[in-house]
């Protein structure tokens, strides 16, 4: 079953992300940034309203030891996300396809008779 | 929007525990009650949760000079609605917590409650209203996840100004300070997974239009149309 007027809403969201990528870049070339993170960035704004008094009651129980460590945990995380997306529209495509193909002997059995 | 590990003191952490847990109770329960009536729901919320693992691990540049991440839990909302997708942003939020040190155990009911339980509230009512206004379904999706996604963050926001409010101007000062570092960062964000997520959803119609019928998701007639058009 195809739903939508083709490929219409890809070529949208294609031209959204290619408009995000050319904010990027506009922006990279416009000035130093440090693209931080903003939740770590509003630690900064925390250090600001307390006059840097405010100390985390609480440590993480766990940090990745390095940054490569970090990214491999995101890059984990993205890929079985991917994984089991991947899968389940899949294996919906693929069912679809075998009900059309065992739908369709029927029909030509009725016209031959 | 993932307040950090201990980065929120007495008594705001226990308050949004308080406010998150009894939600997240109710959405495991909806779950349960949901599998045993239509397991056929069980690879969908599979999806929608994986949705979210994705998209809340990519950490995006935008305008500001600053990066973010989308949250993953508009496409939860429109199809599961906001109590079962809270319990989806705990596990990535607890995954996070625990392994990554992004957001934190302390922090957990904030983060839930603004990623798992705002967020999606803003979603779910958004596409219930842009349906009811007869509009495309697609927009309609997008416009839910754009707005689901930025009202996590307002909501981080202002979690951290009641937390720390202002020697002078009070919370309403630190709101818009706080807001300074999320709103104007996550404007992109919002409206690239707003698209990304519409067209997740045009596959998943297009594949399991007949589970998201039955769900009261879409109505068959926005189906009809939709295939009409691409006939």
């Amino acid at each position: 079953m195809k739903i939508g007027s083709g490929m219409k809403l890809e070529a949208l969201v294609l031209g959204l992300i290619l408009l995000f990528i050319a904010a990027f870049a506009y922006t990279a070339s416009t000035g130093n940034h440090e693209w931080s993170g903003a939740d770590s960035q509003a630690e900064g704004v925390i250090s600001d309203l307390t006059g840097g008094s405010y100390t985390p009651w609480y440590q993480s129980i766990y940090e990745p030891p390095s940054g490569e460590i970090e990214s491999l945990l995101f890059a984990l995380q993205a890929a079985v996300g991917s994984l089991i997306i991947g899968y389940f529209l899949g294996y919906y495509r693929a069912l679809a396809k075998a009900k059309a193909v065992s739908a369709a002997p029927e029909k030509d059995g009725k016209q031959d008779a | 929007m993932h307040i950090m590990e201990g980065f929120l003191p007495h008594p705001w952490w226990e308050i949004w525990f308080a406010l998150s847990l009894p939600v997240v109770a109710y959405g495991v329960h909806r779950i349960n009650r949901m599998i045993k009536d239509n397991r056929e729901t069980l690879p969908l919320l599979a999806v929608a949760g994986a949705f979210v693992f994705v998209l809340s691990s990519l950490k995006l540049p935008s305008v500001t000079g600053s990066c973010s991440h989308p949250t993953g839990t508009g496409m939860g909302s429109i199809i599961f609605g906001p109590w079962i997708t809270s319990v989806l942003a705990v596990i990535v939020l607890v995954y996070q917590a625990v392994f990554l040190a992004h957001g934190g155990l302390t922090t957990l009911g904030a983060n839930v409650f603004s990623m798992g339980i705002a967020g999606p509230m803003v979603g779910y009512l958004v596409y219930r209203a842009a349906m009811r206004s007869g509009l495309h379904l697609f927009l309609a999706v997008f416009l839910a996840a754009t707005l689901a996604d930025w009202a996590t963050y307002l909501v981080t926001a202002l979690q951290l100004a009641l937390a720390f409010p202002a020697a002078s101007g009070g919370a309403y000062a630190s709101f818009e300070a706080f807001a300074a570092v999320f709103a104007i960062t996550q404007v992109p964000l919002a409206a690239v997974e707003g698209a990304v997520t519409a067209l997740m959803f045009k596959y998943i119609v297009e594949l399991r239009s007949d589970v998201l019928v039955r769900m009261n998701v879409v109505s068959a007639k926005a189906v009809a149309v939709l295939k009409e058009a691409a006939a």
